[in-house]
């Protein structure tokens, strides 16, 4: 019996440690895609949300009743469901977000976000930690795709949420709108937090090291590094 | 280059043991680096002849530039140094020689800071990179600024300024073909160091002769340009001919200095000629059936993708080995 976590890391696992789009690098179609704005990359990861944590919720709930060798289609169909319903109300409430993000609300049907929580989360855990689960990648999800939507339309065009943010002196670069700016922000964004994670990771070790050693921290990370 | 590897000439008494093949070249890294600054003087002289001296303060932007992003980078990485050994003042030299005249200082000091970090940096710094580093910092500025970077400059001493364009534009939008003198001489249209095939070969010739670039891959890219572009002008007489397409835009600059980049072509002979003939080919197809007027820059950049590839299938048979 392996051992429980809390609730509250169920949810909070998602927001970073395993966040689906730094760490998991999963669901990368809609998240280069879709990001040339903070707008679209926030409704992008709210109907992803949305439908991750009912197909979630409701996978877990007939998680014994499924055969596992029809587990695949069934999860399609539950999921295909949800992205139907956002689909039909995005176009009836906002038909200009629904025409910005085009064949990519449907395409939430094959994102692996979603298939894949339901493969090794849902399928295994009960309703409620599923709930959580899904609730805390669907915001790991949204922070990515804002953070990098925000980055491209402030860079690409000089707005954020439609606002005016830098001066008409800065020319935008027209890169950052392109597929091409996506693929680089994104790298960059990773290279960058993961470099900080590393370094995290190596400051606490010297601390464990400085306290059996009794010497001071940074003494022992710069013999490390030399 | 083909049988030459480049390293640090041991000092003295230092005892090197490795295994075979004992390859080894008259010149260091660092000698090499200052050879190909030195070709391309003749270019940027030509580049103040013809556009003005402000094209001194566009390169120099560029260099300052290239060389401060990669000691930085160098710096905060906590990796030695190696700014003098000259590479990135080529990269520098290199991209703000392929801009347009008069270009922003802005945009010139942004396209060198993404060739070291992105192009260079990333990967590894000199020796890992995949695209040559110049190129990378133009196809940026190219898609990040797409309207300051096709904007040209009448050149000083122009036969006739009829049109701002370069040679190629004015073939691909207005059908007018350039003649081959003024392409010759390099009162064109064009980027900074592009312009003049004399400046060029200048440098380009003392390049190969040094051998510090390798003759084949010129060679190769020529050759394929004749044969390729040869063909589509027999078929269709309405295409330029081959030889307009040797001398007009970056390609005999490409083929000195951006095709022969040692990191980022191939290290075998017949490599070599692959990736010339492949360059040529793209190059050809891009300018008379793509939508842009020149395709050097994309189809060096398309082959240096290829590199890792063609140097697999031409790597050389170890003696005793069977056959593969």
């Amino acid at each position: 019996m392996k051992k429980q976590v809390s609730l509250a890391r169920e949810y909070t696992k998602g927001l970073w440690e395993q966040s689906p789009v730094f760490k998991q690098v999963l669901g990368m179609c809609p998240t280069l895609a879709v990001t040339v704005s903070a707008m679209n990359g926030i409704a992008m990861a709210l109907a992803t949300t949305f439908v991750l944590v009912f197909s979630s919720f409701i996978i877990s709930l007939i998680r014994k009743l499924i055969p596992s060798q029809v587990r695949i289609a069934s999860y399609i169909v539950i999921i295909a469901t949800f992205v139907t319903i956002v689909d039909l109300v995005m176009r009836a409430q906002f038909p200009e977000l629904s025409k910005a993000l085009g064949p990519y609300i449907p395409l939430i049907v094959v994102n692996c976000v979603i298939l894949g929580r339901a493969e090794a989360f849902a399928a295994k855990n009960s309703p409620l930690r599923s709930l959580l689960d899904a609730l805390g990648m669907g915001t790991g999800f949204l922070i990515a795709l804002a953070s990098l939507g925000g980055i491209r339309e402030i860079i690409g065009s000089r707005t954020l949420l439609g606002m005016q943010v830098l001066p008409d002196a800065f020319e935008p670069w027209l890169i950052m709108i392109l597929p091409a700016g996506a693929f680089l922000t994104l790298g960059l964004m990773m290279g960058f937090l993961n470099s900080m994670v590393e370094r995290r990771k190596r400051r606490d070790e010297a601390a464990v090291l400085a306290q059996h050693m009794r010497k001071p921290a940074v003494a022992i990370m710069e013999g490390q590094e030399g | 280059m083909s049988s030459v590897t480049v390293t640090e000439a041991p000092t003295g008494s230092e005892l090197l043991l490795s295994t075979s093949p004992h390859l080894h070249s008259r010149w260091t890294t660092k000698q090499v680096m200052w050879f190909v600054v030195l070709a391309l003087v003749p270019c940027v002289i030509s580049a103040v002849v013809y556009f003005g001296f402000y094209q001194l303060l566009v390169i120099a932007t560029a260099v300052v530039f290239a060389v401060g992003t990669e000691a930085l980078i160098q710096s905060l990485m906590k990796k030695p140094v190696t700014v003098v050994d000259g590479s990135a003042v080529i990269t520098g030299l290199l991209l703000g020689l392929i801009v347009p005249p008069n270009f922003s200082l802005v945009f010139t000091a942004l396209g060198a800071v993404f060739s070291i970090a992105i192009g260079k940096m990333v990967f590894g710094g000199l020796g890992y990179n995949i695209f040559n580093p110049a190129l990378a910092g133009r196809a940026f500025l190219q898609a990040a600024f797409p309207v300051a970077i096709t904007t040209w400059t009448i050149p000083h001493f122009a036969v006739d300024a009829v049109s701002k364009a370069t040679p190629l534009a004015a073939l691909k939008f207005d059908r007018v073909m350039t003649d081959i003198t003024p392409l010759v001489v390099g009162n064109v249209g064009g980027s900074l160091g592009e312009t003049s095939a004399v400046a060029v070969l200048l440098g380009g010739i003392f390049l190969l002769v040094t051998g510090v670039a390798n003759w084949r891959i010129p060679a190769a890219m020529t050759v394929g340009v004749l044969i390729f572009g040869g063909a589509l002008w027999m078929i269709d007489p309405a295409a330029p001919n081959p030889v307009f397409h040797i001398f007009a835009g970056g390609f005999l600059f490409a083929a000195m200095f951006m095709a022969t980049d040692m990191v980022t072509s191939p290290v075998t002979g017949k490599g070599m000629w692959i990736y010339g003939f492949g360059i040529s080919l793209i190059l050809v197809l891009i300018r008379i059936y793509g939508g842009l007027p020149e395709g050097v820059m994309y189809s060096i950049l398309f082959m240096n993708a290829f590199v890792p590839l063609i140097n697999r299938y031409t790597a050389p048979r170890i003696f005793g080995e069977g056959q593969s």
